[in-house]
C-alpha cells in the first residue's frame, strides 16, 4: 500500500469538502507578522470596541483560540510547545502557573506597564505578567438566611458550626478549579498539618462534594437563577466573589440588590497570568499584545467580560462590581511553588479523606 | 477501499498512538511496565469494577425496557407511531450535557419522584442507570424492532396451528430469529454505557467514575499522560473485544431469514392486553424519555415573552464574540460538511466491504470503523492536537477539524445502515452488467445507486443527526468565534445569572427540535428496515 498516495487522497477529499463549503473559509495563516493569535481558556472575552480600538493602533489583527476550562487549555499548550497554536497565552493561575513555567511554556518578556501591577501581584522572573485576579468564596443564599433568622458565616471555622450542618455544597477539588482553591484556601488557614482535620469537620458537618462548578452552582445552590428553578436546597456555595454582580446583571428585570452575597473570610486568591510562548511565531505582536493586556482601558473591560478584577493601580472597577460584591478583604493566598510541591498530595489525601 | 483506510489512519490511528505514545515512552523507550503499576492501584481496579457492573446493569435494564417498546414498534399500528418513533431517538443524538441538567431535574430534588413520592435518586447509581436507559432506548428499537417487523407473523401462528403453545411457537420461532438482533442491540448498548461519560460525570458526581471518565480526569486535569494511556489501552482492548463479538453477531444476523414488508405484519392492537401493553410502552417512554425533554423546554420557556430565546441574538452577553443564536448556523454548516465526509467515507467503505473478493482483513476492517465509539474524545482530541501539527497535514486551526471529528462518529453509523442493504443487493445483476460492458462506476450507478438511494438518505440523515450533537471532541476544537450548539450550551452553563442559564435552556430546546425535524424526515424515508438504526 502507498500511503503518500492515500495522503493525497485524503487530502485531496479534505480539500474538495473545503471549497464545497466555502462561507467560514479558514484564515490566512500566511501573514504572521500582521496576525497575533492568543491561545486562551474558554472564559476569555473582551469588548469588541476594546479589542477593535487594538488592532486599529497596533496594526495586528487578533485571533483567538479558546482551548476548554483553564486546566486544560494549559495541558494543550504545554502539549504543543515545540509548534505553538498561538503567540500568546492568558490564563494560567497561581494554582497551575509552575506546571507551566517548569514545562518551559514561557519565553522572557517584560510588559510595558508592568511597574504599575500592584505590589500584592508582582511575580518574580519575567516569564509571565499577573493580568487579573479573582477570590473563589463561599456565596450565600440571602432569602435563606434570612427566613430562618440565621447569620451567612463569615470564616471557615463558621462552616464546621452545627448551624451551618447540611447547607455547604463545594467542587471536587481534583476535577474543578474552584473546587482545588477552595482546599488550597483551607490548607493556607489551618496549615500543612490542620487541613485534614478541618476537612473531616467540615465532613462530619454534611459538606456536598459535586464534580462540578455548574452542578454545585445551577444544581444544588439554592440562591443561584438556575438552582430556584431546580428547587435546590444548599444555600452556602463554593463560587466566585464575583457571582452575586453576575446574578444581578443576567437578570431581567434586574433586582436592586443581589439575591446572593459573600462569605468574607472564606476566600482563596486566585491570580491570572498571561506571557508570551516560547516558539512564538510573531514574538513582536505577542509582546504588543501583552502591553495591551495592561492598558487601562483592557484592565477596566475585564470585570464585566470575565467578573475577574484589575491588577492595575487606578483601574476603575464598575459599580456593579463594588455594589453588588465587594471583593474579598482580607483573602488566604498561597505561593506558587508552595502549590506545586504539595496540590498532587492534597488532592489525593483530599479524595481518600472526603470521597471515600 | 483505499480512501476509508487512509481516513482512518490518518485521523485517528495516527492521532491515537501519537498520544499514547506520548504517554508511555520516554526517551525513545516504551515503559510497559506501566500498565502493571497502574493496574495494580486499587483505586483504578476500583473504576474498572465500576466501569464494567454498571455497563452491565445499563443494558440489563435497557433491554428490559426497551423490548416491549421493540415489540410494539415492530407489530402494532397505532396514530402517531412515527413521531414517538422519532421522539425516542432525540436522547441518542442529544449531547448529554444537556441531558443530563435535565435528568438531574427530574430525579433530583425536588424532580417528579421527589415530589409525588419523595423520592430521590441524584446521588445513586440508579440516575445513571435510567439515564442508559433514556439514551440508548432507541438502540434497541431500532435494531431489534426493526427485525422484528419484517419477521413472517404467519410461521409463528403456523407452528401454533400445529399445535404449539404460545410460548412454545414463541421460543421455537421468533426467539432463534430475533436473538442475534437482540445480542447486537446488547453488545452496542454495553458499548456505549461502558464508554459513558458525560452521564456519569454529570449525574455521578465524583464518587462514581468509569474508564472514560478517568481517562479525561488524567488527562486534562492532572495530566498525567503515561496513567491515561494505559488507560486507553485497557479502554481499546475492551472495546474491540465487544466490537469482535458484535461483529460475528451481526453476520450471524444477515444470514437469511425470511423478511417481510412490514406493512403486513403491523396491525392496531386487538383486546385489552394488547392495549394494555401499548399503553405501558407509551406511558414508560413518557415517563422516561419525554418529561426530561419536557424540562428543557419549561425551564427554556420560564422567562416572560420567550426572554430567553430574544436574548439569544445579542452578542453583548459577554460569553461569546458572537450571538449565541449564530451558534445554529455553524452546528448547521459543520454537520452538513461532517455528514458529507461521513458519508463519503463510510459508503466507500461499505462497498469494499461487500465484494465478493472482500478478504478476512476486509471483513475486520468492519469492526475496526466502529473502534471511534469506544475511544474516548480526549484522547482523539489531545492527539489531533499534537499529531495534525505539521505542513501538510497542520489543521488544528483550520475549521475543516470539527466536521473530521463528527464525520468519525458518524462513519459508523453509515457503514451499519448501508452494509445490510448493500449485501441484499444480488451479485448476479452487478456480474450481468460487467459482462455486458459497464464500467465499475456504471455498475455503481445503475446497479446499486438505485438500490441504496433511500439508505444513503437515512444514513446521511443519522450522520447529520449525531454531528449536530456530538461534543465531547467538538469541545477541544470548536473555535470561541464560530461555537456549536452543544459547546454553546455549555460555556452558557459555566456562567452564573438567570439569563446564562436559561438561553443554555432556549440553546438545548432548539437542537433538539432540529434533531427531532432530522429524524421525523428520516422516518418519513423509511422503508426498509433491515439497517441497524
Amino acid at each position: 500500500m502507498n500511503n503518500k498516495k492515500f495522503l493525497a487522497a485524503v487530502v485531496g477529499l479534505g480539500l474538495v469538502t473545503l471549497s464545497g463549503c466555502g462561507s467560514s473559509s479558514s484564515d490566512s495563516e500566511g501573514n504572521g507578522s500582521k496576525t497575533v493569535t492568543l491561545v486562551s481558556h474558554d472564559s476569555w472575552a473582551v469588548s469588541k470596541t476594546v479589542l477593535a480600538d487594538f488592532e486599529k493602533k497596533s496594526g495586528y489583527k487578533v485571533k483567538v483560540l479558546e482551548d476548554g476550562d483553564a486546566g486544560q487549555a494549559v495541558n494543550k499548550a504545554i502539549l504543543t510547545k515545540d509548534n505553538p497554536q498561538g503567540d500568546v497565552f492568558f490564563g494560567v493561575d497561581n494554582t497551575l502557573l509552575s506546571r507551566a513555567l517548569d514545562n518551559g511554556l514561557f519565553q522572557s518578556y517584560e510588559a510595558k506597564g508592568a511597574d504599575r501591577i500592584k505590589a500584592g501581584y508582582r511575580v518574580d522572573g519575567d516569564k509571565v505578567t499577573p493580568i487579573d485576579t479573582g477570590d473563589i468564596c463561599v456565596n450565600y443564599d440571602k432569602a435563606y438566611f434570612a427566613a430562618h433568622k440565621l447569620q451567612p458565616p463569615t470564616s471557615y471555622d463558621d462552616l464546621i458550626k452545627p448551624a451551618y450542618k447540611n447547607l455547604l455544597v463545594t467542587e471536587n477539588a481534583s476535577t474543578s478549579s474552584p473546587g482545588l482553591g477552595f482546599l488550597l484556601g483551607s490548607a493556607a488557614k489551618y496549615g500543612d498539618d490542620g487541613w485534614q482535620g478541618y476537612w473531616k469537620k467540615l465532613k462530619a458537618n454534611g459538606v456536598k462534594v459535586v464534580d462540578g462548578w455548574e452542578q454545585a452552582y445551577n444544581e444544588e445552590f439554592s440562591g443561584s437563577a438556575g438552582g430556584k428553578k431546580a428547587k435546590a436546597d444548599r444555600p452556602l456555595v463554593v463560587s466566585y466573589a464575583s457571582s452575586p454582580p453576575a446574578e444581578v446583571i443576567y437578570a431581567d428585570p434586574k433586582p436592586t440588590t443581589a439575591p446572593t452575597g459573600v462569605a468574607q473570610g472564606t476566600c482563596f486568591r486566585q491570580i491570572e497570568y498571561a506571557g508570551l510562548l516560547s516558539n512564538a511565531a510573531n514574538t513582536k505582536g505577542g509582546k504588543a499584545f501583552l502591553d495591551f493586556l495592561l492598558t487601562k482601558e483592557f484592565q477596566q473591560d475585564m470585570p464585566l467580560n470575565m467578573f475577574v478584577y484589575p491588577v492595575v493601580d487606578g483601574a476603575q472597577v464598575p459599580a456593579e462590581f463594588t455594589q453588588y460584591g465587594p471583593q474579598a478583604k482580607d483573602p488566604e493566598t498561597m505561593d506558587p511553588a508552595k502549590i506545586a510541591d504539595n496540590r498532587d498530595d492534597w488532592v489525593k489525601s483530599w479524595t481518600s479523606l472526603v470521597l471515600k | 477501499m483505499a480512501v476509508p483506510v487512509a481516513f482512518f489512519a490518518v485521523f485517528f490511528a495516527y492521532p491515537v498512538a501519537a498520544i499514547v505514545a506520548r504517554g508511555l515512552k520516554t526517551d525513545g523507550t516504551w515503559q510497559f511496565g506501566r500498565i502493571t503499576d497502574v493496574l495494580a492501584q486499587p483505586d483504578i481496579r476500583h473504576v474498572l469494577w465500576f466501569t464494567t457492573w454498571q455497563a452491565l446493569a445499563s443494558t440489563a435494564l435497557t433491554l428490559l425496557v426497551a423490548l416491549p417498546g421493540a415489540y410494539v414498534f415492530a407489530r402494532f399500528d397505532f396514530p402517531g407511531k412515527q413521531i414517538l418513533r422519532a421522539v425516542v431517538t432525540v436522547p441518542f443524538v442529544l449531547p448529554t450535557v444537556v441531558v443530563g441538567t435535565a435528568f438531574l431535574a427530574l430525579v433530583g430534588r425536588g424532580g417528579l419522584l421527589d415530589e409525588l413520592w419523595g423520592v430521590r435518586l441524584d446521588t445513586t447509581v440508579w440516575a445513571i442507570l435510567l439515564a442508559h436507559v433514556f439514551f440508548n432506548y432507541a438502540v434497541v428499537v431500532r435494531t431489534v424492532g426493526g427485525l422484528w417487523s419484517q419477521l413472517d407473523p404467519r410461521q409463528e401462528e403456523a407452528a401454533r396451528m400445529l399445535g404449539a403453545s404460545r410460548l412454545r411457537a414463541w421460543r421455537t420461532v421468533t426467539l432463534p430469529a430475533l436473538a442475534p438482533a437482540v445480542a447486537a442491540a446488547a453488545l452496542m448498548v454495553f458499548l456505549f454505557t461502558f464508554t459513558s461519560f458525560g452521564v456519569v460525570q454529570i449525574l455521578g458526581g465524583p464518587t462514581f467514575s468509569t474508564l472514560e471518565v478517568e481517562i479525561y480526569r488524567q488527562t486534562s486535569e492532572i495530566f498525567d499522560l503515561s496513567t491515561a494511556a494505559v488507560l486507553t489501552l485497557i479502554q481499546f482492548v475492551a472495546v474491540g473485544a465487544v466490537l469482535a463479538v458484535h461483529a460475528w453477531t451481526v453476520r450471524r444476523r444477515e444470514t437469511a431469514l425470511r423478511l417481510v414488508d412490514e406493512s403486513v405484519t403491523a396491525r392496531r392492537p386487538r383486546g385489552a392486553g394488547e392495549w394494555g401493553l401499548l399503553a405501558g410502552v407509551v406511558g414508560s417512554v413518557a415517563v422516561l424519555l419525554v418529561l426530561p425533554l419536557a424540562v428543557l423546554v419549561q425551564r427554556s420557556l420560564d422567562a416572560a415573552d420567550f426572554g430567553y430565546y430574544r436574548a439569544l441574538t445579542h452578542s453583548d452577553g459577554g460569553v461569546f464574540l458572537v450571538a449565541p443564536i449564530e451558534a445554529v448556523g455553524n452546528s448547521l454548516e459543520y454537520a452538513l460538511a461532517a455528514t458529507a465526509i461521513a458519508v463519503v467515507i463510510g459508503g466507500l467503505a461499505a462497498a469494499a466491504l461487500t465484494r465478493r473478493d472482500a478478504g478476512r482483513f476486509v471483513r475486520g476492517f468492519d469492526a475496526l470503523l466502529m473502534l471511534p465509539l469506544g475511544v474516548s474524545a480526549v484522547t482523539v482530541g489531545f492527539g489531533f492536537l499534537i499529531s495534525l501539527d505539521e505542513p501538510p497535514l497542520d489543521l488544528r486551526q483550520s475549521w475543516i477539524l470539527v466536521p473530521l471529528a463528527q464525520a468519525l462518529v458518524g462513519v459508523p453509523f453509515v457503514v451499519r445502515t448501508m452494509l445490510p442493504v448493500l449485501r441484499a443487493v444480488d451479485h448476479r445483476l452487478r456480474e450481468a452488467a460487467a459482462v455486458l460492458g459497464a464500467s465499475p462506476w456504471r455498475v455503481w450507478r445503475e446497479v446499486d445507486l438505485p438500490m441504496v438511494r433511500r439508505a444513503l438518505l437515512i444514513a446521511a440523515g443519522f450522520a447529520f443527526a449525531v454531528s449536530l450533537g456530538e461534543f465531547g471532541a467538538t469541545v477541544f476544537i470548536a473555535r470561541p468565534d464560530n461555537p456549536t450548539l452543544p459547546v454553546a450550551v455549555a460555556r452558557l452553563l459555566g456562567r452564573a445569572g438567570d439569563l446564562n442559564y436559561g438561553q443554555a435552556m432556549a440553546l438545548s430546546t432548539i437542537l433538539m427540535v432540529v434533531c427531532a425535524v432530522a429524524l421525523l424526515v428520516l422516518e418519513r424515508l423509511r422503508t426498509d428496515r433491515t439497517g441497524e438504526f
